[in-house]
């Protein structure tokens, strides 16, 4: 697949570059995942802090969501400014079939995924044809429009006061969500499961044909990829992640808020993207650990969280040009390979 | 949703009269942002993000005006020439840096300056709503038109909006400066080997976006409550007007303004809490008829 990148060196996000490297064998994947688990399912046992454990759980949820988000932005090249919708779509899901049936969890949680595959397969087959910066607006219209109907229909979602009254989460194979360490382990598990199929997502021949389509769409069809087709499959696969991400944080908060299905969740999912960079797997979940961090410590410093938010945003656009995982690769390429050559 | 009121105001000549005045307004503001909008997107090609925070500093240099001088006039000369500095300012220091760079990259720009934008109002003017309140000359009955309201400065406000309309179209289209900067739209390569500074017009038009967004706060200002996230809603819904008309007319921009405007203005009778997503719902579908918008040329 090298011949793919030929030409590609004005890449001004230079997303091309890890892809070279990225042939370790799958089990390895497999292997990191199971040693990132394990070393934060351990974590309790160490640091009784609640506050350690929330973070991790929010991680999780916006871990997700992100990811997913870069699996649109930087691997197929389509910047959609309403992906939190399906962040806010699980969160609503979830919390409603809960409240709503009494079903266990399992089944609530494969149901909320169900409605969002259909809702993201329709709202999908009418984006996804378009271009950039269109495409941008409409995803942004239908998060707008969603957003919308969650306020209005108030006999069913709470409308701006959210889904109150918790939700309930019935035992279910030993794992009880309401405690809080169990709620812990199953959110990092969603997290490492989720992001091993991403990652498998980004690995497979689909993958690649992901970056070609990125890379000059007509030429993808040009040899018989149906481009349509692919973009549609991977913004449902796309929403199915940030769904699971949200119905993480609806069983964080137990509820769900019309602020999961606002714009600035989109917004937020591209600054992370943009925070830790998109040419790297795992840029994003490194992207999230900051913003969350930065978003803790300045909420608690200063009132005036958009100024110092808006500056960091500034140095990493203008600035750096890139996001930080980028800019570690790299500065690590330009060091194993010797000065001035990309890595 | 409450058809009954909807058909009920359809039938009633004074209704319609008073939501069409109002449909005009909402339609008016929101074409003086979408058009600064559709001009920079025109001619820089770039989408700014952060065109709603001109908006509400026009609404906010207008207020701060009228209240130390007293002069509505002037008020409004404040709104609009202020933010046309910010407008030259905000493009020659920060946007100029990140044109042909990816589009996410001009989006960020943006979306920083719209939560820096929206803080410095917070910490100047306060987070609470403000109001700048009636201009005294405007403080008269208002005109009865077939037993329809309308307040006088709703007059004033439709006049001021046509006007600009009216000498954006001329001036683009017959003026010398017009044909630079449609050329530099066209081929800025060409138009700067030909002698003429690029730059300089980027930021002129920059300005001149910015100019008519504030202008359009400034003209708000008496009729709105101002608040520091003012400018968003207003972006949001620019967003809608620009892509419905076509990212790049100008001519499109007034008709999807009122076009955004007749929906907001009837559609909140028949459904007050869904009004919002008439909005989106219009967009959607001329986006799925005519993906470049009612008046806009194919998208390359």
């Amino acid at each position: 697949m090298t011949e793919l990148r030929a030409g590609r060196t004005g890449e001004p996000l230079g997303i091309a570059r890890d892809e070279a490297r990225s042939q370790r064998p799958r089990y390895l994947d497999v292997l990191i995942g199971l040693a990132a688990f394990g070393v934060l399912a351990v974590l309790p046992l160490f640091f009784g802090s609640k506050a350690l454990l929330d973070f991790v759980i929010r991680c999780s949820a916006f871990g997700l969501f992100a990811t997913s988000l870069n699996l649109l932005v930087g691997y197929t090249g389509m910047i959609s400014f309403g992906h939190g919708m399906f962040f806010g779509l699980g969160a609503y899901g979830f919390g409603l079939i809960m409240q709503r049936t009494g079903v266990p969890v399992p089944v609530a949680f494969v149901a909320t995924l169900v409605i969002t595959t259909i809702i993201a397969t329709v709202i999908g087959a009418i984006c996804v044809r378009l271009k950039e910066i269109y495409f941008a607006f409409v995803t942004l219209a239908f998060q707008m429009l969603i957003h919308s109907t969650i306020l209005s229909w108030a006999s069913l979602t709470g409308g701006d006061q959210g889904l109150r009254g918790g939700i309930p989460r019935p035992v279910f194979l030993g794992i009880d969500l309401s405690n809080h360490v169990h709620l812990y382990v199953t959110s990092c598990a969603l997290l490492v499961i989720g992001l091993l199929l991403m990652r498998q997502i980004a690995q497979s021949p689909f993958g690649y044909t992901l970056r070609m389509i990125r890379d000059n769409a007509n030429r993808a069809s040009f040899i018989g990829i149906d481009v349509w087709r692919a973009r549609l499959t991977i913004f449902v696969l796309a929403a199915l992640f940030a769904s699971t991400g949200g119905i993480v944080m609806a069983l964080f908060v137990s509820g769900a808020y019309p602020e999961f299905a606002y714009w600035t969740i989109s917004g937020e999912g591209i600054f992370i993207n943009m925070l830790g960079g998109v040419t790297t797997f795992l840029g994003p979940m490194v992207g999230t650990v900051l913003l969350l961090i930065l978003n803790d410590t300045v909420t608690r410093l200063t009132e005036y969280y958009g100024i110092v938010l808006g500056i960091v945003i500034l140095f990493f656009a203008i600035g750096l040009r890139k996001g930080l995982m980028d800019f570690v690769v790299e500065w690590y390429g330009q060091r194993r390979d010797g000065a001035g050559e990309r890595g | 949703m409450d058809l009954d009121a909807l058909t009920g105001c359809l039938a009633s000549p004074a209704c319609l009269v008073t939501q069409t005045t109002s449909g005009f307004i909402i339609g008016m503001l929101l074409f003086l942002v979408a058009v600064g909008l559709t001009l920079i997107f025109g001619v820089l090609k770039v989408v700014n993000f952060s065109h709603g925070a001109f908006y509400m500093f026009g609404a906010y240099f207008a207020m701060t005006a009228y209240q130390l001088s007293g002069s509505f006039a002037l008020a409004v000369f404040c709104g609009a020439a202020g933010t046309a500095l910010l407008g030259l300012i905000f493009e020659r220091v920060f946007m100029s840096r990140v044109y042909g760079a990816d589009v996410l990259m001009q989006l960020l720009v943006c979306y920083a300056f719209v939560l820096i934008f929206d803080d410095v109002v917070r910490m100047v003017w306060g987070p609470e709503f403000r109001s700048m309140g009636m201009p005294a000359a405007f403080q008269v009955a208002p005109l009865f038109i077939a037993g329809g309201v309308v307040p006088p400065y709703y007059l004033l406000l439709i006049g001021v909006a046509l006007v600009a309309a009216v000498i954006l179209g001329l001036g683009l289209a017959r003026t010398r400066l017009g044909k630079v900067i449609r050329a530099a739209a066209h081929n800025p390569g060409m138009v700067s080997a030909l002698g003429i500074n690029t730059g300089l017009i980027y930021g002129g038009v920059f300005a001149l976006g910015g100019m008519l967004a504030g202008l359009g706060g400034a003209l708000a200002a008496p009729v709105r409550s101002l608040t520091p996230g003012m400018g968003f809603s207003v972006l949001i819904e620019s967003f809608i007007v620009t892509v419905i008309g076509g990212m790049g007319s100008i001519l499109g921009a007034l008709i999807g303004a009122l076009l955004i405007g007749m929906i907001r203005s009837f559609g909140s009778l028949g459904f007050p809490l869904f009004t919002e997503g008439l909005m989106y719902l219009f967009m959607v579908i001329v986006l799925v008829i005519r993906p470049t918008g009612l008046f806009g040329k194919e998208v390359v």
